[in-house]
């Protein structure tokens, strides 16, 4: 398939070599500091779960990931964080190229209000990936397969992605971001407005994605970052708790918080 | 009794009307408030509606009708070939309801009593005069018959204002007494007074939709009278506007290609302006501009909306005009002789331009704001840099917004006059050049209303007409900007 051509000369490296490091990071919103003294290692070819209690800064990290939070303007991030060794905040560092690197998707299902073929030809066509029409449709024709939508929406491409259920809208979503050829795939939530079903689906999704990205997913469920991660870390009131193997953390967790959140006791 | 102390009077029972009724509630639940059906204040606020709605409507009408009622009655003591004409009529009725008022100033000033007012006598009183000494100047001598009128017309109305005084009052306390006694703790009182804020609400939405009625129909009428005087086909497709002026006879051609042609075409060169810049504008202050940028920008932009279109005209005609004639004109700096004058369709639909900025500018930095943040966030988090953001995902979602408020300028242009009067000259003229002097449909308006000429000639009734083909062209425009906005509203969330 072409879409292995263009995601599998990119991995190359062993299963577990890390692709993100990130060191002392902090962020303040204003006057609040959010994330405080954050040290990680997200390996490659691997699903890591973030979980936590809500305005835990879960979601504040994950964004800093692909340096989302530039476009808030009292947000104000220091560290290192380094993809593949490379500094992501070095003042050379193109956001706009960082971003097409690590592709995100986002909590709420967010289809832009244009045909289901053209949300996600939108990134190829903006970042130059096709040389050709017929390019670009095997690059939206593979990307829908990924996101295990093909089936439901060949014979509707030039439909408005709007107008798709909530669970088609969010596998939209995925096949957009796939469709960039990013390397790694940042989820906020994915799988909060959708039903148990959808769920299902988008998270049998996130397992095959998988071979391809190195995925970071944020959830509120325990149930879910046990069913899909591989790796698991637990924030709470913004430091970083815990980070483990995902079956070490849900059966054997080091820290007293840890233990009392995925027993229900806090959060 | 004046009006005023009507309504006192009608307050003062609403008022009464809400305690006694409130206590009564009270009473009748044995002072428990929870085995009332409404709340307390539902009561009273139920009496003093009863007491006081009737009854100030009524005043309303009342205050509307008994003139007319008055002036109709007094119009059979007439003298029958007065009565018959119309303008001859209405002259003599305005000057009975002149020296009624000048009695009643001089009544009211003490110059003489109220009986003496009912009595006076042109033989005995030189009436003129005495009414010139409490400050109402007269225009002639009253005659008799006159002056017996005017003292029917204020026995006729001092004998309706006792009547209101009596029925108004009578009203309020016939109001209050019926909600007083349908007040017991069952009463659903709640449901009463939803009702008349229901209906008070249905009377303000109503006045919006009875005064376009009304402008309808004041145009619809003369436009009629128009036609009757002048060919429709002469008006729609005629190319010469050269109306005669009337009263010394002689032809007037009044075609309305030429009007119609330069208010397009000023309209034109206005949206030309506006819309780039407008829109461009927007986008920097929803998009680029910092907070700090913003809370500066965009209020200094909307003061532009506030000026008054004269001002705009005297900028056209004193600043812009005279700027475009040493540029374009025959001894400009490009020697180019394309402009005669200041006044150009083209000086005319700068400013306009620069008039419409602002509009177009705050209905689309709205209608971008309100595009989701989540649009712009998929868009980035897919690498996509801010400007292909707003070109791609921004304005292809705000753009039914964008052109609603596109046409909605479209018709203020239409609709513009001062600065057309002021900056495009008065030729109405089909020319293909904007360096042409050229008028336009409501400059004419203007100039064929304000002359001395009769009411009744084509000349000035063309107005009417004018008017009326404007006011379905932009509600045309504005019933389409409405279709586009509401059809395509909603394509995100």
């Amino acid at each position: 398939m072409l879409d292995d051509k263009y995601h599998v000369d990119r991995a190359v490296g062993t299963m577990q070599d890390n692709k993100i490091t990130a060191k002392n990071v902090q962020v303040f919103y204003g006057e609040t500091h959010a994330i405080k003294d954050v040290n990680v290692a997200i390996s490659d070819k691997t699903v890591t779960a973030f979980i936590g209690p809500s305005g835990c800064g879960k979601s504040t990290f994950l964004r800093c990931l692909n340096r989302m939070n530039d476009t808030i303007d009292i947000c104000r991030v220091t560290g290192d964080i380094h993809i593949d060794g490379e500094d992501i905040y070095d003042p050379r560092v193109d956001p706009v190229q960082l971003r097409a690197k690590v592709g995100m998707v986002f909590q709420k299902p967010n289809p832009f209000p244009k045909s289901i073929y053209d949300n996600v030809a939108y990134g190829p066509k903006i970042h130059g990936l096709a040389k050709t029409k017929s390019d670009l449709d095997e690059i939206v024709e593979s990307s829908l397969s990924k996101a295990a939508l093909w089936n439901e929406a060949k014979d509707r491409l030039h439909e408005a992605g709007t107008g798709m259920s909530g669970g088609q809208q969010q596998r939209l979503c995925i096949a957009r971001a796939i469709a960039t050829a990013p390397e790694v795939l940042l989820m906020d939530e994915p799988c909060s407005a959708l039903d148990p079903i959808a769920t299902a689906q988008v998270e049998e999704l996130i397992d095959e994605l998988r071979q391809s990205f190195s995925v970071v997913i944020v959830t509120h469920s325990m149930q879910q970052a046990a069913r899909v991660s591989q790796k698991t870390a637990f924030f709470h009131l913004g430091n970083l708790v815990e980070f483990d193997d995902t079956d070490k953390i849900f059966t054997n967790p080091q820290d007293p918080r840890t233990e009392s959140y995925i027993s229900g006791r806090i959060g | 009794m004046p009006a005023i102390w009507i309504i006192a009077i009608v307050l003062v029972i609403a008022s009464a009307g809400y305690f006694f009724a409130r206590r009564r509630a009270f009473a009748s639940a044995g002072s428990d408030p929870r085995q009332l059906h409404s709340l307390p204040v539902y009561y009273g606020a139920n009496a003093a509606i009863a007491a006081a709605g009737p009854a100030l409507l009524v005043l309303l009408v009342w205050a509307i009708a008994q003139p007319l009622l008055v002036n109709s009655a007094l119009t059979q003591y007439l003298p029958a070939d007065i009565a018959a004409d119309e303008g001859a009529r209405s002259l003599a009725m305005a000057d009975v309801n002149r020296i009624a008022g000048g009695l009643d100033a001089a009544v009211a000033q003490g110059a003489m009593t109220e009986n003496d007012a009912q009595t006076l006598n042109v033989e005995t009183t030189d009436v003129r005069a005495m009414l010139a000494s409490v400050g109402v100047a007269l225009g002639a001598d009253v005659d008799a018959q006159t002056l017996a009128l005017a003292q029917r017309y204020r026995a006729a109305t001092a004998f309706g204002n006792m009547l209101r005084v009596v029925t108004i009052v009578g009203l309020a306390l016939v109001g209050a007494a019926i909600a007083y006694k349908l007040t017991n703790k069952d009463f659903r009182a709640r449901r009463y007074v939803e009702g008349a804020i229901k209906l008070m609400l249905i009377a303000a939405a109503s006045v919006a939709v009875l005064t376009t009625v009304g402008i309808v129909l004041s145009l619809v009428f003369n436009t009629i009278e128009f036609f009757k005087a002048f060919p429709a086909k002469d008006f729609f497709f005629g190319t010469r506007w050269e109306p005669s002026f009337s009263g010394r006879g002689g032809h007037s051609d009044l075609g309305f290609l030429p009007l119609i042609w330069g208010t397009l075409f000023i309209s034109l060169i206005a949206l030309i302006v506006a819309v780039p810049v407008g829109l461009f504008a927007a986008i920097y202050l929803s998009e680029y501009a910092s907070p700090r940028v913003r809370a500066f920008a965009k209020p200094m932009v909307e003061v532009l909306a506030g000026v008054p279109t004269i001002v705009y005209g005297l900028f056209a005609l004193l600043t812009v005009g005279p700027l475009l004639l040493n540029a374009f004109g025959a001894n400009g700096v490009f020697q180019l002789g394309w402009m005669s004058g200041g006044t150009a369709a083209i000086t005319a639909g700068l400013v306009m331009g620069f008039m419409l900025i602002p509009f177009v500018s705050s209905l689309s930095d709205d209608i971008i704001n309100a595009v989701p943040q989540s649009m712009r966030d998929g868009s980035l988090g897919l690498g996509a840099t801010h400007s292909e953001t707003v070109r791609q995902v921004i304005l292809p979602a705000a753009l039914p917004g964008i052109v609603g408020a596109v046409l909605l300028a479209a018709s203020r242009a239409i609709g513009e006059t001062m600065i057309v009067v002021m900056g495009a000259g008065a030729a109405a003229a089909l020319s293909m050049n904007p360096f042409d002097a050229m008028t336009t449909v409501t400059a004419k308006i203007v100039s064929q209303l304000t002359g001395d000429g009769e009411f009744n000639s084509p000349e000035t009734l063309v107005a009417f007409a004018l008017g009326m083909t404007l006011f379905v062209i932009t509600l045309a425009l504005n019933i389409l900007a409405l279709y586009i906005v509401r059809k395509y509203r909603e394509q995100y969330e």
